[in-house]
């Protein structure tokens, strides 16, 4: 039986330079990024991408001091998408809503904030507070956004280092094929800035970007890239059963086209880039592409020395020949790297160009790394595109899990 | 410390742990869930704060003791002075 047919029919999201697609969007064009400088506790300054939305907006105070960061930006994001998706969600039956939401990690930003806590009474654990278990429960962001939302059917979380934003719309695909929900909210969220760890166990990698010009410290491709800008941020789409949506007339972003997610079994931190081509080829071959059809690879590169050429490997590997109307980029040179909610936002950028026909560059490019010269790269300005039919989006992360999604333009 | 300085200092813990809530016209004979959006780890809450900022212990059986503002100044007032005593 051939599978359903799986749309992308709303988006929310916060991301450092933006609080709805729109903005997101437009700053992505106009090469405008989102990174700051940000008191990292017993680490002074760092270089963050941090986001701005209102938490307020769709929380009350005290489910905003209750919660986790995590949990704030899921909702949002979440209330963002079933605006956009414009489905009446009083009438949605409750319980076949499913919520899937890709984490990098969950939980340290609560424990450092407990441990710093009774730092302050002479480490007597009576003071350790009673949330800290509800806040650190690795399904936290999307029980949030349930009780949030008063939705009842399955809501979890999905733990996939940096690969997790694609894994939460990979996983609500299934879902909806298997009919366990109707409805979907997925995608990835992070809180990661706010936790000293993932600050000081980067630096400690020698993979922590610095740059006099906050703006200017994300350089995926550039010869001078010196290491990651470590951001939050969220993205989660409404998708639906492609009858559902043509039923309620919903407006279509995107079809699922394919996708696929294996693993390296090589390193914990290194990537693998034979690993990587097997699974583009695996989506592509999933989606019933040849590489030359597809019109933009997002990369998922984080601008590290190593990891971007390896990447830029894998890809030349799958497009580095006869692929005219292929055009690659990267959104973490403006948002720097956005961990669990990486891939669910850099698919997001994108999605506009199925109408504008432009390509989002990579910023921050002065010197190119001959390494990372790949044909189709759109390099600080826009490019427009004959075509742009298919986004093929990539997601890698650590103890080496890789992720493809692939999209495609929506043609009934 | 008075009963009413005393209800004050458990006004302030509330305030910031129900941030949503309308404190200005609370009865301080009915009890506080009945008539504030409060839970059961909202008053774990409250037993917090007063051991963080004024470090009275409530123990587990006494909790009840927490359930009205009048209660509230009943079982603490006596503590809050034994401890200004002690210092």
């Amino acid at each position: 039986m051939k599978p359903s047919r799986i749309v992308i029919t709303g988006v929310g999201l916060t991301a450092p330079n933006g609080n709805t697609l729109a903005e997101f969007r437009a700053n992505l064009l106009a090469g405008k990024a989102g990174v700051e400088s940000m008191e990292i506790r017993y680490m002074g300054s760092q270089l963050a991408g941090v986001c701005h939305y209102d938490p307020l907006k769709y929380q009350k105070k005290k489910e905003v001091r209750v919660g986790t960061r995590a949990g704030s930006i899921s909702i949002y994001c979440a209330r963002e998408a079933l605006a956009d998706s414009g489905v009446n969600f009083e009438t949605l039956p409750k319980d076949r809503v499913g919520i899937y939401i890709g984490c990098t990690e969950h939980g340290n930003v609560e424990t450092e904030n407990e441990i710093y806590n009774i730092s302050k009474f002479n480490y007597d654990t009576k003071f350790w507070s009673h949330y800290h278990t509800p806040r650190t429960v690795a399904n936290n962001p999307a029980g949030e956004t349930s009780l949030n939302l008063g939705t009842t059917g399955p809501a979890y979380t999905i733990g996939a280092a940096c690969a997790a934003g694609n894994m939460g719309l990979i996983h609500a695909t299934q879902m909806l094929r298997l009919g366990e929900v109707d409805f979907a909210v997925c995608g990835g969220v992070s809180e990661s800035i706010h936790t000293f760890g993932i600050f000081a166990g980067f630096k400690s990698q020698n993979a922590l970007a610095t740059h006099e010009d906050p703006l200017k410290a994300s350089r995926p491709f550039d010869l001078a890239r010196n290491g990651i800008v470590i951001s939050e941020g969220g993205a989660l789409y409404t998708l639906e059963r492609l009858e559902d949506a043509q039923a309620r007339g919903a407006k279509i972003y995107a079809e699922i086209a394919g996708y696929h997610v294996n693993s390296d079994a090589s390193d914990y931190v290194l990537p693998n880039p034979v690993r990587q081509t097997e699974c583009i080829r695996s989506a592509l071959g999933r989606a019933g592409l040849q590489p030359a059809g597809i019109h933009i690879v997002n990369t998922h590169a984080t601008a590290t020395p190593l990891g971007d050429i390896q990447e830029c490997e894998a890809i030349r590997a799958v497009f580095g020949e006869n692929c005219p109307d292929t055009h690659i980029n990267n959104t973490k040179s403006y948002i720097g790297h956005c961990m669990g909610a990486a891939g669910a936002l850099e698919l997001a950028g994108n999605l506009p160009s199925f109408d504008d026909l432009t390509v989002h560059p990579t910023i921050n490019v002065d010197n190119l790394d001959p390494k990372c010269d790949l044909p189709g790269l759109v390099l600080n300005q826009p490019r427009k595109a004959a075509k742009v039919d298919t986004i093929l989006n990539n997601s890698f992360g650590m103890l080496g899990i890789n992720s493809t999604l692939i999209v495609r333009r929506f043609v009934p | 410390m008075t009963k009413d300085e005393c209800k004050q200092v458990v006004l302030n813990i509330i305030a910031d742990i129900a941030p949503d809530e309308d404190l200005s016209n609370v009865k301080p004979d009915v009890r506080l869930r009945d008539q504030l959006q409060l839970d059961s780890m909202d008053f774990l809450d409250i037993v917090m704060e007063l051991r963080k900022r004024h470090g009275i212990e409530v123990p587990e059986a006494d909790y009840m003791q927490l359930a009205s503002l009048d209660s509230c100044a009943e079982y603490l007032t006596p503590k809050f002075n034994a401890l200004a005593g002690r210092q």
